[in-house]
């Protein structure tokens, strides 16, 4: 349970994610935010009207799927870092998952990573194809994975592969 | 002495605030603060604010203070006089401040209004070993690590998983310090559960229903005994789990640091739902006392968001009642609705709940 664990259920991330037609359209955001709590700096990411306007400062993020195009101005926008984007079209075998990642050293482009899950737990291999870290990403840099397809609704962070790192 | 038409004691995010409001209604405010810089626990605050996108949110906490003191010497030319190094030592009847400035020059000050914004303190649990070095609360560790960039140790045991407790395990590792566990007594996660979902995937496990039952270690904490608690918070037998850590870290909530509204003499009230002991106040912000105001932690232990609005409140009454006042009503509804706002939500209802509690389950505040 999610407020025990801090581990996100299986019906939970299930509500939230796109559908598989909306999937092999392309890069899609999953907004991974199941409290409400006052906070709204993602709405105002959004360019495209994706997500909707806040009632109240306390409601959940509401995503138009139909609507979002990937572009990820709101993964570094969002304090939870609860934001990633998700493209399932990228090829035959791989998916990429767009992640935030607050840690350094950053990784390189083309460097085998470990992708792993919500609960810390190795999931498989990953290849890095992406660091962005401008000045607009406001020290949230982006990093973009390629992952077996199946496993693009279960990788949400990585390790780097050998030598010591963020206290791991 | 001197004689400013307001004084604030703690420019901390409430205290800041504070100052920009008054300033904006065209006050003279005088900001005491002991550390060497303004900005509070704002300074340590390297992650992403929560909150309203109007209010700071997505902004880290260390670039506000910032960005408030670039509006208050814009706004504030010639009315805003920030005295750092200065400790408020106490608060007498007839209304003078006594500081001590570099802990060489006593200072009294006779504001015409005074706002106390002087926060909270850290609570101490209690268990066998607390003493030892290596134990630790969790402002220390956030100050050693995000201010003068020294690592407090290599394995660390975090005790609670309020907001505090998560986001200092989330920083802990980014300095590349192993958390071994979040530890909490209570059965479920009190801070928010994006923060929780963010240590987790770092693989930190967060165990809820468990408590430090001690600490040992020669000279230093060398590792920790832990157990579960059952649904009455009674140790489960059997349960122990042995610790390897040299760092234990504890973030088991905050207390208002109302001693010198103790000193001024307003009235108080326990709330537990707000931290301890706090001040009544109407919602001008100002206390029993009529010159005296409040706002931030030292009145309700809440997010810095709010304090940042009870800052805009206090501010804005304790300059209209010395004449300022104008669009008083206007700012004031518009303040009231951000606070009522960032207070509507399941989150909110503790604070919801003590406040009314405080004003005799009347009136909202």
């Amino acid at each position: 349970m999610l407020e025990k664990t801090g581990v996100p259920e299986p019906e939970q991330v299930k509500m939230i994610t796109p559908s598989d037609v909306r999937f092999q359209k392309g890069p899609v955001a999953v907004v991974e935010c199941f409290q409400n709590i006052p906070c709204d700096p993602c709405r105002y990411a959004c360019r495209q009207g994706a997500i909707k306007e806040f009632e109240d400062i306390n409601d959940l993020p509401v995503i138009d799927h139909e609507l979002c195009n990937g572009c990820g101005l709101c993964i570094s926008e969002c304090p939870g870092l609860a934001i990633f984007v998700i493209d399932a079209s990228y090829s035959k075998e791989e998916g990429l998952v767009k992640l935030p990642y607050e840690y350094f050293p950053l990784p390189g482009q083309d460097e085998e990573v470990t992708g792993i899950d919500t609960e810390g737990e190795a999931v498989c291999s990953a290849r890095v194809v992406k660091v962005q870290n401008t000045k607009a990403l406001d020290r949230t840099p982006v990093v973009t994975l390629a992952v077996p397809l199946q496993h693009v609704m279960r990788v949400r962070s990585f390790l780097r592969k050998g030598g010591e790192e963020h206290g791991r | 002495m001197q004689k400013p038409e307001i004084a604030i004691v703690g420019g901390g995010p409430a205290g800041l605030s504070a100052a920009l409001s008054a300033v904006r209604q065209g006050a003279e405010v005088m900001l005491i603060d002991r550390d060497p810089a303004l900005g509070g626990q704002l300074v340590k605050q390297t992650h992403m604010f929560f909150g309203s996108k109007k209010e700071y949110a997505a902004i880290r906490g260390i670039d506000i203070p910032g960005k408030l003191l670039a509006a208050l010497g814009e706004e504030g030319k010639g009315r805003f006089k920030p005295v750092l190094n200065t400790t408020v030592l106490g608060y007498y009847d007839d209304g003078v401040i006594l500081a001590d400035k570099e802990e060489q020059q006593a200072m009294l000050i006779k504001p015409q209004k005074t706002i106390i914004a002087t926060g909270a303190s850290e609570k101490m649990l209690p268990f066998p070993g607390n003493d030892l070095p290596g134990v630790y609360g969790a402002g220390a560790v956030q100050t050693l690590m995000n201010v003068y960039g020294i690592k407090p140790g290599t394995r660390v045991l975090m005790v609670g998983a309020g907001n505090i407790g998560l986001i200092v395990s989330y920083q802990l590792m980014q300095a590349g310090v192993e958390v071994a566990a979040i530890i909490e007594g209570a059965p479920k996660i009190g801070g928010y559960l994006v923060h929780a979902t963010k240590v987790r995937r770092a693989g930190i496990p967060i165990k809820t229903s468990h408590t430090i039952k001690e600490a040992y270690g020669n000279k230093s904490v060398e590792g920790a005994l832990i157990c579960s608690l059952d649904e009455n918070w009674c140790a489960i037998p059997g349960s122990d789990l042995d610790m390897k850590v040299d760092v234990i870290c504890l973030a088991v909530g905050l207390s208002p640091q109302t001693e010198l509204l103790w000193q001024a003499g307003c009235e108080q009230k326990y709330i537990p739902e707000l931290g301890g002991y706090v001040p009544l106040r109407n919602e001008k912000m100002q206390t029993t006392l009529n010159d005296l105001y409040v706002a931030g932690d030292v009145a309700c232990i809440e997010e810095a968001g709010s304090a940042m609005v009870e800052g805009k409140i206090a501010g804005l009454f304790a300059a209209a009642d010395l004449g300022y006042d104008e669009k008083v009503e206007e700012r004031f509804t518009s303040f009231t609705s951000e606070l009522e706002e960032l207070r509507a939500g399941p989150t909110g209802a503790k604070i919801r709940e003590g406040l009314s509690r405080l004003n005799g389950g009347a009136a909202k505040c």
